[in-house]
């Protein structure tokens, strides 16, 4: 054995605690007196350090093994994960990407419903705006009767599409209806009881309180001075009132109350009236008993009973201040003067009959 | 949190002593009692039981270091330490194989343990070191040097092991061994 061979062996004998204490006591000396040998040492005890760090662990992993190995480990796992099927860890895994696909779902659908004008109908459902559809067959009777009677219309052969009702605002010519009833209108007619049908523009429109005023072309139209007046203030739960109006090709009567201060879920703008209307009655005139116009007609709660509602006269009165009077040809001015009070609901009618149209949209 | 998984503990300061005494008997109660809480943990996050394994093996690892290491102060209750560092271990395994890991689903409380974790990563770099120089070394120098400095064996079991006429031959050869595996050791 050569010299290195010896000093190895001596250095692990030394690190085994093998040395008896006269070799120990040498191998000291020999270390502080020989830094080279003192060198080797410390590089031999590090390298056998680290064996043996790798050693234990080798160690401890194999024996680790073997205790793992006797652990029934499917057992364990239906003990600490019994309650999750792969439903639950599918979600788990993609819940993330499927918040995005709901998110754009919900974004394609309510984009389209938005772009193809499902929201601008924003009139719930359960109402129904009482403005009428005339059919052909109502048509075909208008014109029969017409000919019967002989009457030169002076409105064009071909009836409405759409029908409603308005009434006069002022005696030359100015007429109120809803917006509903013309809007979308090619051009629109109004025709009296007579059933002579005068060409109107429409003045100004006010689509939030759902009013129109109309103006009928004709210079030379003229009525007698309004009878009736408009209530600037609120009217009353429980007062009397009636309206006339053209849910067909003649004047209808219908009487009722006032049943609510306000309109359908809780619109401020309408009261809610107990009174019988029908698809045409849209624009109508509602007047108490004494002939004050406290509202105009507009639509009605379907499936349910007697609920039918009017605009309030004071946004009719609103929007008529609301158009530019320096725009009109001629000066709007409401009746101040009212002829009807004290009268009977007869002659009432009778009084009113010029002034109520039938309002007919191409 | 969830249901924690329960099991008869043996007390801290006994595993500890049973660490430092080598005990075969705590090593197998520390990881019947802790394995199925890891099991827990790496099932629920989208690992399966071999991951588990991995994972609380090395966490056993640290913690026979720590303890071995003397100044072992045990200042969290020894279930949430192995717990935070399997939780640690687990979080990185996820994170290298760049899966979903912003939500852990965690069933018991943590410490920080960044501290044991660098000492652990060093250990576990000169392990590797160690694993490969040996593997380089080639045998029989291999089994020579295991056999010698790992089992303890004497250098005559070694040399009648070995087919050596006698002790002296052996010596040489384990001489010339531990210089090629100190050059590959030390040199990588």
């Amino acid at each position: 054995m050569n010299k290195d061979t010896e000093i190895t062996n001596l250095i692990d004998a030394y690190l085994k605690g093998e040395l008896s204490s006269s070799e120990l006591s040498d191998f000291q000396q020999k270390r502080s007196s020989d830094p080279a040998f003192d060198l080797n040492v410390v590089e031999h005890e590090n390298l056998v350090g680290h064996l043996t760090e790798y050693g234990k662990r080798v160690r401890l992993s194999s024996e680790m093994n073997s205790i793992h190995d006797e652990i029934d480990i499917e057992a364990l796992k239906r003990e600490v994960k019994p309650e999750l099927p792969i439903v639950y860890r599918l979600w788990n895994k993609y819940r993330v990407s499927t918040a995005i696909a709901a998110t754009v779902a919900m974004i394609a659908v309510f984009g389209t419903l938005f772009s193809t004008g499902y929201f601008s109908e924003v009139i719930s459902t359960n109402y129904t705006q009482m403005r009428r559809e005339l059919n052909s067959i109502k048509r075909s009777q208008n014109a029969l009767i017409k000919n019967i009677n002989g009457k030169p219309g002076r409105g064009p052969v071909n009836p409405g599409q759409f029908g409603g009702t308005g009434f006069a605002l002022s005696s030359n010519g100015y007429v109120v209806t809803n917006y509903h009833v013309i809007k979308d209108a090619d051009s629109v007619y109004v025709q009296n009881s007579q059933g002579e049908a005068f060409k109107v523009k429409q003045i100004y429109i006010d689509p939030t309180y759902d009013i129109a005023v109309l103006q009928i072309i004709d210079p030379l139209f003229k009525l007698a001075s309004l009878p009736y007046t408009f209530k600037k203030s609120a009217a009353d739960v429980g007062q009397g009132v009636y309206t006339i109006g053209f849910p067909r090709d003649d004047q209808v009567y219908g009487e009722g109350y006032v049943s609510s201060r306000n309109g359908f879920a809780g619109d401020t703008v309408a009261y809610q009236v107990s009174i019988p209307v029908n698809p045409g009655n849209s624009g109508g005139p509602l007047l108490d008993g004494k002939g004050n116009v406290i509202g105009i007609i507009n639509g009605k709660q379907k499936f349910a009973d007697g609920a039918a509602f009017a605009i309030k006269s004071s946004y009719i009165l609103a929007s008529i201040d609301a158009i530019p009077q320096d725009s009109l040809v001629n000066k709007l001015a409401l009746g101040r003067r009212n002829m009807l009070t004290g009268l009977s609901r007869q002659d009432q009618i009778k009084k009113l009959e010029p002034y109520i149209f039938m309002v007919k949209v191409y | 949190m969830r249901k924690e998984v329960k099991s008869s503990v043996p007390a801290d300061n006994e595993i500890i002593l049973g660490i430092l005494n080598d005990s075969k008997e705590i090593l197998n109660r520390l990881y019947q009692t802790y394995f199925p809480m890891v099991l827990q943990l790496v099932l629920n996050n989208n690992g399966n039981e071999d991951d588990a394994k991995d994972v609380f093996q090395e966490s056993v690892i640290v913690l026979y270091n720590k303890v071995k290491s003397g100044n072992f102060e045990l200042n969290s209750k020894l279930k949430t330490f192995i717990y935070s560092v399997c939780r640690r271990l687990w979080l990185k395994r996820l994170n290298a194989q760049s899966r979903n890991v912003r939500n852990i689903e965690d069933f018991s409380e943590f410490i920080p343990v960044e501290d044991d974790m660098e000492q652990h990563e060093e250990k576990d770099r000169q392990f590797t070191m160690m694993e490969h120089a040996l593997k380089q070394l080639g045998e029989p120098c291999k089994t020579i040097i295991e056999d010698y400095y790992l089992q303890n064996r004497s250098m005559q079991e070694i040399s009648e092991k070995f087919g050596y006429t006698n002790a002296d031959n052996a010596k040489t050869q384990k001489y010339k061994c531990l210089q090629r595996l100190k050059k590959i050791f030390f040199q990588s």
